[in-house]
């Protein structure tokens, strides 16, 4: 009798040892999206589609590292195993060799065709597979990409317009969806939408538009230390944040994107667990550098920097934002050593606009385009009007242009000589920043030739010392030198005060007790396979 | 009588006419436009303008509304620049759920104002009177998105009584009428009856006083009726006035409200339509917008034509 007990009890002990990497729940998820982001291979609804319909269901060539907390997170090898540019091309044909034996959802093979097929459905119009709402999410990643060939079943050979040593980083956004599923479904990508098919950690199991999508483990993910522990994964749009706070507080979801900030104190209250990290976001004012725009001058682009109380700002938010030093923050790889300190100096920044020939009869006039709310923008009215009384009070004449934020991107896609700017009179902008890689950190920010159509140096900067910074970043193909190219363009920047630099959002979330093992890694997007319910 | 309802379904033509091409221009007066929804903040000029060549917003208005009036007279309405599905399937599914919110709230306001506007009315105690015009005053006043938040804190996040939000259990699919549905529904039905109680109380008692003060009433007084027979007198006079704003009202909520859908995250056409303004997502504007005033001018044909039924009176040329 006892011995079968025993005998029962050590099957029970085996069984609950071995399966803790399967079995181990559903988590529920409110997201910030109004609706489920796209599914068909590249998400919408910015990096929070990446983030849920990207890296889950997807993979790149190139993938992200989202293991650690205390580092920032960087490329890895992902559906390539090794990259690297063809001797003798001048660094703009690049080799990616592909990973073997990766299966699709739908049961079918990765390789090199599917490489090309998914690349010509969002750069070739003239390809059947063609998909204009995949191409508006992608095309902008790829700045550099213009050839593509297959060399053999598992390498393939990417061309770019100039030797761009950053390229491995671009191809981290492109993400690679089965064509064997979207000829199954009739051809139709609005039909592959309901049933996608990629390689990632989830499967879709079903999407439920406005309402919610539902993923599932895949058991055949290629990477054997991510295949996800959570059975599950539900995916509901609440675009409202007292919604959200709600459901997350009733038990009807476990998690929640960025709470709002006064909600905090009650989802601790009621057992909550508020994740934050430091990541590659920048909320910050963007200058017009034009003639006659106070912020030419230096000395009123430090005096700005040297104005505002960051720790107020903080404040404010509940201590969900990083005072912000430069483009990065401090500790970021790329921070370098700028000798310009950027900290909240009142005196000092009345005396370098004494210096600048301003004074109490003759202010700066600086007029900011802002938005009421947005995807990254924190809370913008509250801290603008903040920041506003730190500016006037050291002697700046500061008023805003408010408007709705699809507005406001629109307004940004003409420079600040744009008619739209002119008509409005700004003479600075308030859109916060991914800075994940170091095309999107800097080239398409501070470049001369990337200003609106092409980037987004919106304020016309020209500067050819950092112009000529930049492209040597961009030339470096040895990683270390390229870090401590980046970390020189960064403290470059920073002792120019080229941008008014105010704060890094904290990245937020909300969830239950009964998450376990979530790691929030320094970045917009996160890895979900090692999370289990409790 | 159907003679009438047919031409008042001809006047139905111009008046879509003239919504739909209001919509197109109030839409397009708005600044923003649907590409820039589309694609994310930092997407070059050159991106933006091929895609406004794609979908064909890189043509004149008149043309666009053109074409746009040309497909949905094909009775397609084209597809969402959002999401790419057909707008008559989004607006289609969307409506099927404001509808049943609506029905919902009409059962619930229209019941009650009856009760309580009646009883007002009838009422020999001034606390009763006050109490009911307090109630109604409370109804029109209160803002319903605040009260849809105090109702999710109380009951969902409190008490536990009431799920918060969504149309049903997380593992169903649509709405069906069982408790776990149900219980989804109590609390945005709650906050959406709330403005329709509060008018519809203060008409039914505004009009059935008017009518208790009538001679007829006293007429059947002193034919001997009881109260019962000439309660029923008086409603029946009443409900011409009270069928008219119940329609409006009814009209209203099939409608839908953006914020309480927003509130509950219910995917209703006020969810449908709060998404579409803020991705400027024009062909999901317009065809929701069409198809809710079609709706709305059904309703007040119908209104029309049940108040001419329970009021010979009114005679219709």
């Amino acid at each position: 009798m006892f011995k079968r007990l025993r005998l029962a009890a050590a099957a029970s002990l085996l069984v609950a040892i071995v399966t803790p990497a399967f079995s181990q729940g559903t988590l529920r998820i409110g997201m910030t999206a109004a609706d489920i982001p796209q599914t068909t291979g590249q998400p919408d609804q910015g990096f929070e589609g990446y983030r849920f319909a990207g890296y889950t269901i997807y993979d790149a060539l190139v993938n992200w590292d989202l293991s650690k907390a205390d580092t920032l997170a960087d490329i890895r090898p992902g559906l390539a195993t090794e990259w690297a540019p063809v001797e003798g091309s001048d660094g703009k044909r690049w080799t990616f060799k592909l990973r073997q034996g990766v299966k699709f959802h739908d049961g079918t093979d990765f390789d090199a065709d599917v490489v090309v097929w998914n690349l010509d459905k969002i750069l070739n119009d003239k390809s059947p597979q063609f998909d204009p709402k995949q191409a508006a999410q992608s095309r902008q990643r790829v700045p550099t990409l213009v050839g593509w060939k297959v060399i053999d079943k598992y390498t393939v050979e990417l061309t770019t317009r100039v030797a761009n040593a950053l390229f491995p980083y671009d191809m981290s956004y492109i993400l690679y969806s089965s064509p064997a599923q979207w000829e199954k479904l009739g051809k139709d990508w609005v039909k592959v939408a309901l049933q996608p098919s990629g390689t990632g950690p989830f499967k879709v199991d079903r999407v439920v538009p406005r309402e919610r999508m539902e993923l599932s483990r895949f058991d055949g993910y290629w990477d054997k230390a991510r295949v996800a522990k959570l059975d599950r994964m539900l995916l509901f749009p609440m675009p409202e944040a007292a919604t959200r706070t709600a459901a997350l507080l009733a038990g009807q979801v476990d998690w929640i994107e960025v709470p709002a900030p006064d909600a905090i104190p009650r989802l601790k209250q009621g057992g909550m667990v508020i994740v934050t990290n430091k990541y590659p976001h920048n909320w910050a004012y963007q200058p017009s550098m034009v003639e006659g725009s106070p912020w030419t001058d230096i000395r009123v682009r430090k005096a700005a920097n040297l104005a505002i109380d960051r720790a107020g700002l903080n404040k404010l938010l509940g201590g969900l934002m990083v005072e912000s030093k430069g483009v990065v923050y401090p500790g970021h790889p790329w921070f370098g050593s700028p000798t310009f300190d950027i900290k909240y100096d009142p005196e000092a920044a009345k005396k370098l606009l004494a210096e600048a020939g301003y004074g109490p009869n003759k202010k700066p006039k600086i007029k900011i385009a802002i938005s009421t709310s947005g995807s990254g923008q924190m809370l913008p009215l509250p801290m603008n009007e903040y920041v506003q009384e730190n500016l006037n009070a050291v002697g700046f004449d500061t008023s805003f242009e408010v408007m709705e934020w699809n507005t406001l991107v629109t307004f940004s896609f003409q420079p600040v000589t744009g008619d739209a700017s002119t008509k409005a009179g700004t003479n600075a902008i308030n859109i916060s920043r991914a800075t994940v890689d170091p095309y999107s950190a800097f080239m398409r920010l501070y470049h001369s030739d990337f200003v609106p159509p092409k980037g987004a140096n919106w304020g016309i900067l020209k500067d050819p010392k950092l112009d000529e910074l930049i492209n040597k970043a961009h030339a470096s193909f040895d990683r270390s030198a390229q870090t401590k190219a980046l970390a020189d363009v960064h403290a470059y920047i920073v002792d120019q005060a080229y941008w008014v630099y105010i704060a890094h959002d904290l990245n937020p979330r909300a969830m239950s007790p009964k998450v376990k093992g979530f790691v929030q890694a320094q970045s917009w997007f996160q890895d979900f396979t090692p999370i289990t319910m409790q | 009588m159907l003679l009438y309802a047919l031409r008042r379904l001809i006047y139905l033509i111009p008046v879509a006419f003239g919504v739909s091409l209001l919509v197109f221009a109030l839409v397009h007066l708005a600044p923003g436009d649907p590409i820039s929804a589309i694609v994310p903040s930092d997407a070059p000029k050159e991106l933006v303008d091929k895609l406004k060549e794609y979908y064909g917003f890189d043509k004149p208005l008149p043309v666009q509304y053109g074409r746009w009036l040309l497909v949905t007279l094909s009775g397609d309405f084209g597809t969402s620049i959002g999401t790419g599905r057909p707008v008559l399937q989004e607006v289609g599914s969307a409506f099927g759920n404001t509808i049943i919110l609506a029905i919902g709230a009409c059962l619930v306001a229209f019941s009650l104002a009856i009760v309580l506007g009646t009883a007002a009315a009838y009422a020999k105690s001034r606390i009763v009177d006050r109490l009911v015009t307090s109630i109604a005053l409370v109804g029109v006043s209160v803002p319903h998105f605040w009260l849809a938040i105090v109702l999710v804190i109380v009951f969902s996040v409190e008490l536990g009584w009431l799920p918060p939000m969504g149309l049903g259990p997380e593992n169903a699919t649509g709405w069906r009428l069982d408790w776990p549905h149900i219980k989804h529904m109590i609390l945005p039905t709650i906050a959406l009856s709330v403005i329709p109680l509060g008018v519809m109380t203060r008409t039914v008692r505004s009009t059935v006083k008017e009518i208790l003060s009538m001679e007829f009433v006293t007429a059947l007084h002193a034919k001997g009726m009881n109260d019962r027979q000439i309660l029923l007198h008086v409603l029946k006079n009443a409900a011409p006035t009270c069928l008219a704003v119940m329609g409006l009202q009814a009209g209203n909520l099939i409608g839908g409200s953006i914020l309480i859908e927003t509130v509950f995250a219910w995917p209703g056409t006020g969810f449908l339509l709060n998404n579409a303004i803020f991705r400027r997502d024009l062909p999901i504007l317009q065809g929701t917008t069409l198809v809710l005033a079609f709706f709305f001018m059904m309703l007040n044909l119908t209104v029309d034509v049940i108040q001419t039924f329970v009021d010979p009176r009114i005679k219709r040329g």
